[in-house]
């Protein structure tokens, strides 16, 4: 099986909850953490997400190479926000509290050291639930999942059927390359960028036309075993909602709705400690 | 009208949108509940075109202009539509590989059932039910392309048997499959059909192999046309595959060149009931010793030699296991075995694609594994299966120089080679057309251009031949034979028994990493111990040669085939 889903089969409860609920519970979870600077709650959901990672017996060696990625990516944020706009925390919370200084406009405040802990702790409330779905989802349900929260089933399956061929196409570019590499294009180093560039064309080409072939042979499979025929189709790997797919997305429905009460109630997206 | 007929043409006719003449003209044809026809015909005879008639491809995916009529199901096949239709014909298409549709292969079996809306748990049993027909219930749960070929055959027909059709087609079943696997695909449709009760039809231009099971009828066609349309039997009595341009079984040309005069009640269709007198069996021992024995091929220096290599890919692999292949000037030879055997990474090896871990390649007694790609690709040339992976530029003229582009070379000697090797290749009166004016078999010969003009003195084909009809094939593989004979070292990858049998002398065999053999073609097919391990088949030539109690099966294989290359 491709791993590009990085879909780890083992027994837990979120495993057996439905790819629906699942996603439904991702994009509410996520919303929910988007939606506002709220920092206890973003805690909070922080500590919960850990929770639950550990609930679903996926363990950290398993998705290290994602979240050593998404690690890099929070520090390359942080560090650009505070290149971009120095004193973006003294904005939004109207306060300065100057700790030190660093050179011309970088001023380290209080204020924007509390703002940078808010958009770590977004990266970290989500990031474990994202990874979750991507290790707890069988991929064949992906499809039925996205056609169950109510995408139409012909974009459902061309998204599934795309991540499906990214593996059969990468091994044909490799092939590809290979033989126009020994046709004399320069992939390596030892060419400039213009000039590998120039060459990835020679790729490109017989990599789409053979693609293209590919693309008309699924789709005159599909059509000739009835793909499109009816406004609905079943899938053969859905399964009905069961009680812990309620629960679970009771719970999340509620998070997205306490996080807008409290936004509400709060008069604003930000928690602001110093006021 | 008969009750019986599950399809129809009468006086059909059918042009392409794009095209400026019909493909079709005047099909008669009725196919009968239960009945199991073949239909043959050359490339571009327009037997897929009424495969596509049949299952709605036509007009759906292929838009153009009927004539006459079509009934299928007793009802107009226009008006029914490609989803009306595929209620009643299933199609099992060409690549096996290509149409798997699920992420699983009970997802791929269960997927036109999705697409009627049926419940979760009927599908669910349905899947079961089928899967255990056609016997794949042990890896209803792995992925279509993990498993192996025979069983993908089987996937892709339980994925069209879900739908209880009336009518299987099977487009060109045979065309990706190994021999043996080919041979297990026509005893599974013959199962198949007798346990359902469908009619099967089989499109194909493999006469000899489907044959292997019986056949209700043959039609066969032409130009557009059915040219004939009645038993196996009779059509192999006359002379009508010759002149199609289609090769008639090889047991059937043996026992013609013999002399022997065929008739129906000797049932030449099929090997196992076919019937000889002593005084026909008589005639082909005579003429086996009549014919001179083909000289042995001399042999040259060597060229190239692989010691003891060895590789195991990243994912742990161990793809080849100690290989010693040595190949000499000038030699034509081929390397056959399973997908998987290692014949593909072996080949990457020598062209400096991976890496061996172990081992030493040689070409003219210098070490190669201090040259990078480009470098190896000076002296050994490396031409992919299919043209369209190979061919990045529009005209012709450009496609052929782009390897001598890359080095360097002055422009006016790049003019001068390439359309050296243009008319060596005979497309040098097209040297300033598109690439996309010309057929499969012309951009098979392009690519095979833009890699000789690099003056390589080995060249590599993978699969040469893969889906070519007997003449595409012949016209390629004589071409090849040219090349051969002007002295460059030729290497083919394959399948194609036949291929071995008559254009190499020599037939390596790979089987699990390891070379299991390494002689001649006709002593490879005539030992049934490779012939099982390497997934080929045994050739009519040798039941043949024993039914007529001829020794030397192999040596009876070198005379045929030497008389047949004088005849053609």
């Amino acid at each position: 099986m491709t791993n590009l889903f990085n879909y780890i089969d083992r027994s837990s409860p979120i495993h057996r909850l439905t790819g629906a609920s699942k996603l439904v519970c991702l994009l509410t979870w996520s919303l929910a953490a988007m939606s506002g600077f709220h920092t206890p709650l973003l805690a909070i959901l922080t500590l919960v997400s850990l929770g639950l990672f550990k609930f679903s017996k996926i363990k950290l060696k398993d998705v290290s190479f994602m979240l050593g990625f998404t690690f890099v990516f929070m520090l390359l944020n942080n560090l650009l926000i505070f290149l971009f706009s120095p004193e973006h925390g003294v904005t939004i919370y109207g306060s300065r509290t100057v700790l030190f200084k660093i050179a011309g406009p970088y001023v380290v405040t209080a204020e924007q050291l509390f703002y940078h802990l808010n958009v770590a702790l977004k990266y970290t409330c989500t990031i474990p639930i994202v990874l979750l779905f991507v290790c707890t989802t069988n991929p064949s349900e992906f499809a039925a999942s996205l056609n169950r929260i109510g995408v139409s089933y012909r974009i459902s399956y061309s998204v599934a059927l795309a991540l499906r061929y990214i593996p059969d196409i990468q091994r044909e570019y490799g092939d590809i390359s290979q033989a126009q590499q020994a046709r004399g294009i320069e992939m390596s180093k030892k060419a400039s960028l213009v000039s590998r560039l120039k060459s990835v064309s020679g790729i490109l080409i017989p990599l789409i036309l053979s693609s293209m072939e590919r693309i008309d042979t699924i789709s005159n499979a599909m059509e000739l075993r009835g793909f499109g025929k009816d406004p609905k189709r079943t899938w053969y790997s859905g399964r009905p909602f069961a009680k812990g797919d309620w629960i679970a997305m009771g719970l999340c429905i509620a998070l997205l709705i306490f996080s807008f009460i409290l936004t509400a109630v709060n008069g604003g997206r930000y928690f602001n400690p110093f006021m | 009208m008969d009750n019986d007929i599950v399809i129809s043409f009468e006086n059909f006719g059918f042009q392409y949108t794009a095209q400026a003449e019909p493909t079709l003209y005047d099909i008669n044809l009725n196919i009968r509940k239960g009945e199991k026809v073949l239909i043959a015909g050359p490339s571009g005879c327009g037997k897929s075109t009424i495969a596509h008639c049949i299952n709605g491809l036509i007009p759906a995916s292929y838009p153009g202009k009927a004539t006459g009529k079509l009934t299928i199901g007793g009802q107009n096949a226009l008006e029914l539509g490609l989803f009306g239709l595929s209620k009643i014909v299933g199609t099992v298409l060409q690549d096996a590989d290509g149409q798997f549709i699920g992420l699983t292969v009970a997802e791929d079996i269960a997927f036109a059932l999705e697409n009627d809306c049926v419940s979760t748990e009927e599908m669910h049993q349905h899947v079961k039910t089928v899967a255990k027909l056609v016997d794949v219930e042990q890896v209803l749960h792995h992925a279509p392309h993990e498993v192996s070929g025979g069983q993908k055959q089987r996937v892709s027909l339980a994925g069209v048997m879900v739908n209880k059709v009336d009518v299987l087609l099977f487009d060109e079943p045979l065309a990706n499959l190994d021999p043996a696997t080919g041979k297990q695909a026509i005893e599974l449709i013959d199962q198949i059909q007798k346990h359902t009760g469908c009619a099967v039809i089989i499109i194909e231009h493999r006469i000899e192999d489907v044959l292997h099971r019986n056949v209700d009828r043959v039609v066969l066609m032409g130009e557009g046309r059915i040219l004939y349309d009645g038993s196996a039997d009779r059509m192999l009595c006359s002379d009508l595959l010759q002149k199609s341009g289609i090769r008639e079984p090889l047991y059937v040309t043996a026992l013609k060149y013999a002399g022997v005069h065929l008739t129906e009640d000797m049932h030449p269709a099929s090997l196992t009931e076919l019937s000889l007198t002593d005084s026909q069996k008589q005639q082909v021992r005579d003429w086996f010793n009549r014919q001179p024995t083909p000289p042995a091929a001399e042999q040259a220096p060597v060229l190239f030699q692989s010691e003891n290599l060895d590789f195991t890919y990243p994912g742990g692999h161990h793809a080849l296991k100690g290989i010693d292949v040595t190949i000499h000037k000038g030699e034509m030879l081929s390397i056959v075995g399973t997908n998987g055997a290692g014949k593909s990474t072996f080949s990457k090896a020598v062209c400096g694609f991976v890496k061996p871990q172990s081992g030493k390649l040689t070409l003219n007694g210098t070490d190669l594994s201090t040259l990078s790609i480009k470098e190896r690709a000076d002296h050994i040339g490396y031409v992919m299966q299919n043209p369209n992976q190979m061919i990045s530029k529009t005209q012709i003229f450009d496609e052929v120089a782009f390897g001598l582009r890359n080095r360097g070379v002055a422009e006016d000697e790049v003019r001068r080679r390439v359309e050296e090797t243009l008319k060596i290749c005979g497309l040098y009166s097209f040297r300033n057309w598109p690439v996309s004016a010309l057929s499969y078999g012309q951009k098979k010969r392009v690519t095979i251009a833009s890699i000789l003009v690099l003056e390589p003195e080995m060249i590599l084909l993978d699969e040469p031949t893969a889906g070519q009809d007997f003449r595409h094939y012949t016209e390629i593989m004589d071409f090849l034979q040219q090349l051969n004979r002007q002295g460059i070292t030729v290497v083919l990858i394959t399948h194609d028994m036949h291929l071995m049998l008559e254009y190499t002398p020599r037939a390596v065999v790979f089987h699990d990493g390891h070379v299991i053999a390494d002689k001649s073609a006709a002593q490879v097919l005539n030992d049934p111990e490779i012939v099982a391990q390497a997934h080929l088949k045994e050739t009519s030539l040798y039941h043949l040669a024993m039914t007529c109690g001829i020794p030397e099966p192999e040596e009876f294989t070198r005379r045929f085939i030497a008389r047949d290359q004088e005849v053609r």
